[in-house]
């Protein structure tokens, strides 16, 4: 295997370091200039010398929210592209979410997905299961199957539908505490967001969409962090978006409650004053909701109330988006700029250091999602999974250079700070110069 | 003008005098023993309705053609539409068949504004009703309906609804015409009160240029008009309000009701009425409702708008063959 130095570059974002890659794995980290190569036996020839002084390195990134749209929706996305769009990112791995067709919700697919995903070599992909069979929220999926299954699920999600019933919910989170598993909810109540097309409230008023009130996701979310704490399970909510949904994960944290929760990108910056311009690529569920929403977010990505930003990579074909906005598909694509988002929103208002990046884009999805290999710390003996950033790039997103195989992004023409010059997947590049490898 | 209308709120009070004032000039070739003008000749408008609205589509229709108009009319029904064609392709059809114009009745809101700002066509577009968002020539008809009984028909001219206390009672929540008649009004200087159950009342109303109340019959005797609004019979089993009874007890207009408005105040309804729960028949024959004036004014309004917005920069009326000139074409 070949040896790659990466040196000068900032580990997350601390000291100026050289990270010495042997193989898979990393093989020494020193201060600037003090790894002593013939003290290694190696000799400079036998080394790739990546300068990446300036740049900002951080264990690869973890995304526990992607809709991989394989297998059933190859036209949007297939595991192949995906992990390159993931990649392209600056990721190491995603948990691939069960609403494809047919559903994830037996170890048949959830294998299918797995083995794609070994061989697509961008990426490692571990799927989630369905919760209920079909994502129709009535009964059990085999969660004990896919999780003996080879791929191991340990996440489990109807996503894209709530899990509505309280007892089915009860249930899953009950079952899983058998192999550790974890229940990862899409906060929706169902009657309360019939015909809901985008956040309700003052746009939503003036434009005539039907609204989709906060209190849809803040009630499934406070019903289901105390049916966690009664069955003593451990819940995570997927894609916060409310300011008060933030408010009852504290609480529950405070109470003690095994809860943790995601944010995506996107609700992170943006607000639902865009939909204003009825143009379908922000229409997304969660709908895009207040600045004062987005506020609150932030500040609870930065003080740990919400752990981790979470993608929901959501791919649709061009005709999908390119009609009128209540016939759109619902999503966005968000792989290759989240990193650049974070870094406008956390970092760049100084809310969150790149260590604190690294813990909620690596470390803590990593663990939520109980996956070996990622989200480990940048030293000697770890996986060598490993992103590097050039934070000082400024750049106009232009979607035509997306790898993903869909292009419905909101930042289309928006200027995005930050950008993946490497990506290495156990020791090997991915990524290099900014190029998929 | 604008070169779209989508939104009442893109109205100037002064394009929306000069569409009224516009309108009475068109008004007055209703009563020519010809009833038309040459003035959009050579030009073809599709009527593009992906929703059934017989009056709203009829009304075009006959603005259109008193006009001079060539029009092709397009009901989703029955069409490529329902084998599944998008209007964006749908529109671009339209489009190479030389369409000049299009005015599109669309279940969901926003699909005018899209069509308008997309790309996919250079043609002017006129919403006709877009899902639960607008209806601005609805409230242009309305509004110039109120101005002819308010102000006067003459003495109107050149004038705008200042101070004139409009009440629109009913579905706001669901109502395209509320939208527009709350902008609309509120640019030309009216005070618009919406009265509704709350279930019926917008969460983020607060933001509208208007004044909200729960209950009619305060705000009766200080009214010039009381639009009621249709309640579409879906809305009764979906919990917004618990019978149409009640409903009709609290929010409907009976004789008893109406003798609590101003003499000189008057009765409107965008139609079709549901008579005997959002008003009974007495009201709805009496001479203080304006609703068969309100379909007449809509053809002269219409014809105002289209006049306007596919070339007229002159007295529509008076020189006619004069407005169609290739600068303003």
């Amino acid at each position: 295997m070949s040896k790659i130095l990466i040196r000068g570059a900032k580990v997350l974002g601390g000291e100026a370091q050289d990270v010495l890659i042997d193989g898979e794995t990393i093989a020494a980290t020193a201060r600037q200039g003090e790894i002593d190569l013939s003290g290694l036996n190696l000799s400079a020839e036998d080394v790739t010398v990546i300068e990446a002084e300036g740049q900002v390195l951080l264990p690869g990134l973890v995304d526990l929210h992607t809709h991989l749209r394989e297998p059933g929706r190859e036209d949007s996305e297939t595991v192949l592209t995906g992990t390159r769009a993931a990649a392209s990112g600056g990721y190491t791995a995603v948990f691939a979410m069960a609403n494809t067709f047919p559903v994830a919700d037996t170890a048949g697919v959830v294998e299918q997905v797995w083995r794609l995903g070994k061989e697509s070599g961008y990426c490692d992909v571990q799927p989630i299961g369905a919760v209920t069979v079909g994502l129709e929220g009535k009964k059990l999926s085999e969660l004990g199957a896919m999780h003996e299954s080879a791929a191991r699920v340990t996440v489990f999600s109807d996503d894209g539908k709530c899990v509505d019933d309280a007892v089915i919910m009860r249930r899953a989170l009950e079952y899983v505490k058998a192999f550790g598993g974890v229940v990862a909810q899409h906060a929706q109540e169902p009657r309360l967001t019939e015909g809901a097309q985008m956040n309700e409230g003052v746009v939503s008023a003036e434009l005539g969409l039907g609204g989709w009130p906060a209190v849809a996701e803040e009630s499934i979310i406070a019903r289901d962090v105390l049916l966690a704490e009664h069955v003593g399970s451990r819940v995570h909510i997927c894609h916060l978006s409310t300011a008060g949904s933030v408010e009852i994960v504290r609480w529950a944290k405070s109470r003690g409650i095994d809860v943790t929760a995601e944010v995506t990108p996107h609700h992170l910056l943006l607000t639902d004053e865009l939909v204003r311009s009825y143009d379908p690529v922000y229409k997304v569920n969660p709908p895009l909701r207040t600045e004062r929403d987005v506020m609150a977010l932030r500040e609870a990505l930065a003080d740990g109330t919400i752990d981790i930003v979470a993608t929901d990579h959501a791919p649709h074909p061009h005709e999908d988006k390119d009609c009128e906005w209540a016939a759109a598909a619902m999503g966005m694509v968000g792989l290759e700029t989240a990193l650049s988002v974070v870094q406008q929103t956390m970092v760049e208002t100084g809310l969150l250091d790149w260590a604190g990046v690294a813990e909620r884009m690596s470390h803590a999805p990593a663990r939520i999602g109980s996956l070996a290999g990622h989200g480990r710390p940048v030293s000697a003996g770890e996986p060598a999974n490993l992103t590097l950033v050039e934070t000082s790039y400024r750049g106009v997103v232009d979607p035509a250079h997306f790898a993903s195989r869909s292009r419905n992004t909101p930042y289309e023409g928006r200027e995005l700070p930050g950008r993946v010059t490497h990506t290495f997947l156990r020791g090997r590049a991915t990524v290099v110069d900014g190029k998929l490898a | 003008m604008k070169r779209h209308l989508i939104s009442a709120a893109d109205l100037t009070r002064d394009d929306a005098v000069l569409i009224l004032d516009t309108a009475e000039e068109m008004a007055r070739v209703a009563d020519r023993p010809i009833k038309k003008l040459p003035t959009l000749r050579g030009l073809t408008i599709c009527n593009l309705f992906f929703e059934d609205s017989t009056r709203t589509r009829i009304s075009f229709e006959a603005a259109e053609k008193r006009l001079s108009a060539d029009v092709i009319n397009f009901a989703a029904k029955g069409s490529s539409v329902s084998k599944g064609e998008s209007l964006k392709d749908t529109a671009q059809t339209l489009e190479a068949m030389g369409v000049d114009a299009v005015v599109i009745r669309h279940h969901a809101s926003g699909a005018p504004y899209r069509l308008a700002t997309s790309g996919w066509i250079d043609a002017p577009v006129i919403n006709a009703g877009d899902g639960t968002h607008e209806h601005p020539t609805q409230a242009l008809l309305d509004a110039f309906t109120m101005r002819r009984r308010l102000v006067g028909r003459d003495a109107g001219l050149g004038k705008d609804l200042n101070g004139r206390r409009i009440t629109l009672v009913g579905d706001v929540l669901h109502s395209r015409v509320a939208r527009s008649n709350v902008q609309l009004l509120h640019t030309l200087g009216a005070e618009v009160t919406l009265v509704a159950p709350p279930t019926l009342v917008p969460v983020g109303v607060e933001n509208w240029p208007c004044e909200i109340s729960y209950g009619l019959d305060e705000v009766l005797p200080k009214s010039d008009a009381v639009m009621m609004l249709r309640v579409q019979r879906e809305r009764m089993n979906a919990a917004f309000f618990p019978t149409e009874r009640e409903y009709s007890r609290r929010y409907g207009l009976d004789a008893a009701r109406m003798a609590k408005m101003p003499e000189h105040a008057i009765v409107m309804h965008p139609g079709p009425m549901v008579r005997g729960m959002e008003i009974t028949a007495e009201v709805a024959d009496s001479d203080r409702c304006t609703v068969v004036e309100q379909v007449a004014n809509g053809v002269s309004i219409r014809m105002a708008v289209l006049y306007l917005l596919l070339g007229g920069s002159e007295p529509a009326v008076t020189t006619p063959a004069a407005a169609r000139t290739e600068e303003n074409k």
